[in-house]
């Protein structure tokens, strides 16, 4: 083990999907106390919180703290759009390369069952008379009038811009990448949806935005995941069981958009991905080729396609003969959303980013059952928060 | 007949020029020459604060779109929406005057902005918004 490692000790996420009966402080004391159990230590072994939960009011850690355990550790309440989760675990891999604290406890959730369109800005109400408003002087609601303000249509835009730029792209193509995440999604039992639906199914289902049906689009859901970190130095004190189940972080990075032409007017989602990637393979001593899965945010069917290739998964430009040849399926070479993906696993916001690590860490540990990438020693999570803010994890399994 | 006919329209946004004929107007860094359609505090690429007002060219070519089927209350859908590049400048926009259906919309399609009411105020001024319609 190389000094200066920080690894995932314990990690869980809650399943996906409706959970009336519980608060969002409840799912996620489910998740981190899971975690805890998980990785075989408690609130006392904890030197750090950083939370997550993007809909509540941003007291997410001390609200937790207070049904788990208060011990006094500094607590960071986080929040950047859908990479929140991805961003709590990077607060706790920083507080434990700095040398502060040597375990941490990173934990997302988000309640969203039923919640409908999200990002929406909706049209303002009208005066008696125009007055002009805001940084663009506008008299009245942009929604609608000057472009869409929603995810869907956003998103929408970001694929087809895809397919202006590189050509093949088709409605029939992007209900295919849904078809496959639904498809994977049947062997989830955490997944919110665990239904396969036919491409016909996916295409004649209620448009939302086009390309994007509803099965297409993140299904919005309840759900909490949680992750245990330690250092290198403090692993090695700790039991063999411990040691052999423990998945090492190789890179934990997290960027924004740099400036572009164009990049106020249509979110570019790509260059901040690419150069995510990028930082992670560089530290990471790890390509694409490496990769043995990959979960990346699908939020949308149109989005899934770009990160092939911002993630370097294909050459560029070449995202739909990859998508194609069958690369993505979890029978490819380069198995994409197993988990079922944003699309049929959910997409409970602040989870999120640490749901995609608990996938990756479960095959890691061999312990993904009937969905289990056999032989799985490396892969890569990522995360884009519109805005925009991209995490990228590439994980290790432990050598045995 | 008054001679406020002409000063009883607003636009949409203010970035859209009524006059002399309908078209948008950017901020230009001086220092870099990136473009933007909001109020700036400084530029985003280069850091310098100076920008000049620049008119777009109302030609364009689209090089994104979607059509919005399932929109919040209050906007009223379906309406295509489109990323147009004007003369190698990106504008946001919504397409009219096209059907709202895929058949109808392309990739590549030249497009030219056009204007249109949005109602009136109990002052009598007219809202004037913009859009981009097949060449």
């Amino acid at each position: 083990m190389a000094s200066g490692d920080v690894w995932i000790l314990g990690i869980k996420m809650t399943k996906f999907g409706k959970h009336p009966e519980i608060d969002s402080v409840g799912l996620a004391a489910e998740a981190a106390r899971a975690a805890l159990a998980d990785g075989g230590v408690s609130m006392r072994d904890m030197g750090v919180l950083a939370a997550g939960n993007l809909m509540g009011g941003g007291a997410l850690g001390q609200q937790l703290q207070k049904q788990i355990g208060q011990t006094g550790i500094p607590v960071y309440n986080v929040a950047n759009a859908c990479a929140t989760g991805a961003t709590a675990l990077r607060t706790v891999v920083m507080a434990i390369k700095s040398g502060e604290v040597d375990m941490g406890l990173a934990v997302g959730v988000e309640k969203l069952s039923g919640a409908g369109l999200l990002g929406v800005g909706g049209a303002k109400k009208q005066g008696d008379t125009w007055e002009p408003s805001g940084r663009q002087g506008a008299i009245m609601g942009l929604d609608g009038r000057v472009n869409t303000d929603n995810m869907p249509g956003t998103f929408a835009q970001i694929g087809m811009e895809y397919g202006h730029k590189y050509g093949g792209v088709s409605f029939e193509l992007f209900a295919r990448i849904s078809e496959k995440n639904h498809s994977h999604s049947t062997l989830n039992p955490l997944a919110a949806y665990t239904k396969a639906m036919s491409v016909d199914e996916i295409m004649n289902d209620i448009m939302i935005a086009y390309p994007n049906t509803r099965p297409m689009c993140s299904a919005n859901c309840d759900g909490a995941a949680a992750a245990v970190l330690v250092s290198d130095e403090k692993l090695k004190t700790l039991s063999d069981e411990q040691r052999k189940r423990a998945v090492r972080i190789k890179a934990s990075v997290l960027t924004t958009d740099p400036y572009e032409v164009g990049c106020q007017v249509l979110p570019n989602v790509n260059t901040l991905t690419r150069n995510a990637a990028k930082q992670a393979y560089e530290a990471a001593g790890v390509g694409p080729e490496d990769l043995d899965l990959v979960e990346l945010h699908d939020c949308f069917a149109t989005a899934e396609l770009v990160h092939y290739d911002n993630l370097m998964l294909c050459g560029e430009g070449n995202a739909v003969d990859f998508f194609s040849s069958g690369a993505a399926h979890r029978t490819g070479s380069t198995p994409v959303n197993v988990s079922g993906g944003l699309q049929s696993k959910g997409h409970p916001i602040a989870a999120t980013g640490i749901a995609n690590v608990w996938e990756i860490c479960h095959h890691l540990r061999g312990e993904a059952g009937d969905r289990q990438i056999e032989g799985a020693k490396v892969g890569l999570a990522h995360v884009i928060g519109l805005g925009s803010a991209c995490g990228v994890h590439i994980l290790e399994k432990a050598a045995a | 007949m008054t001679t406020t006919d002409t000063a009883a329209r607003i636009p949409l946004v203010d970035y859209l020029a009524l006059e002399p004929e309908p078209h948008l107007v950017a901020q230009e860094c001086t220092k870099c020459g990136a473009r933007y359609f909001d109020h700036r505090d400084a530029c985003a690429g280069c850091f310098e604060a100076d920008f000049r007002s620049v008119d777009v060219p109302t030609d364009g070519q689209v090089t994104a779109f979607t059509i919005v089927s399932y929109a919040p209350p209050g906007v009223e859908a379906p309406f295509v929406a489109a990323i147009v590049d004007c003369g190698g400048t990106p504008v946001r926009a919504n397409l009219v005057d096209v059907e709202p259906n895929p058949e109808k919309v392309s990739l590549g399609m030249k497009v030219r902005l056009v204007t249109h009411s949005l109602g009136t105020d109990s002052a009598g001024t007219e809202a004037v918004g913009f859009g981009f319609a097949p060449a």
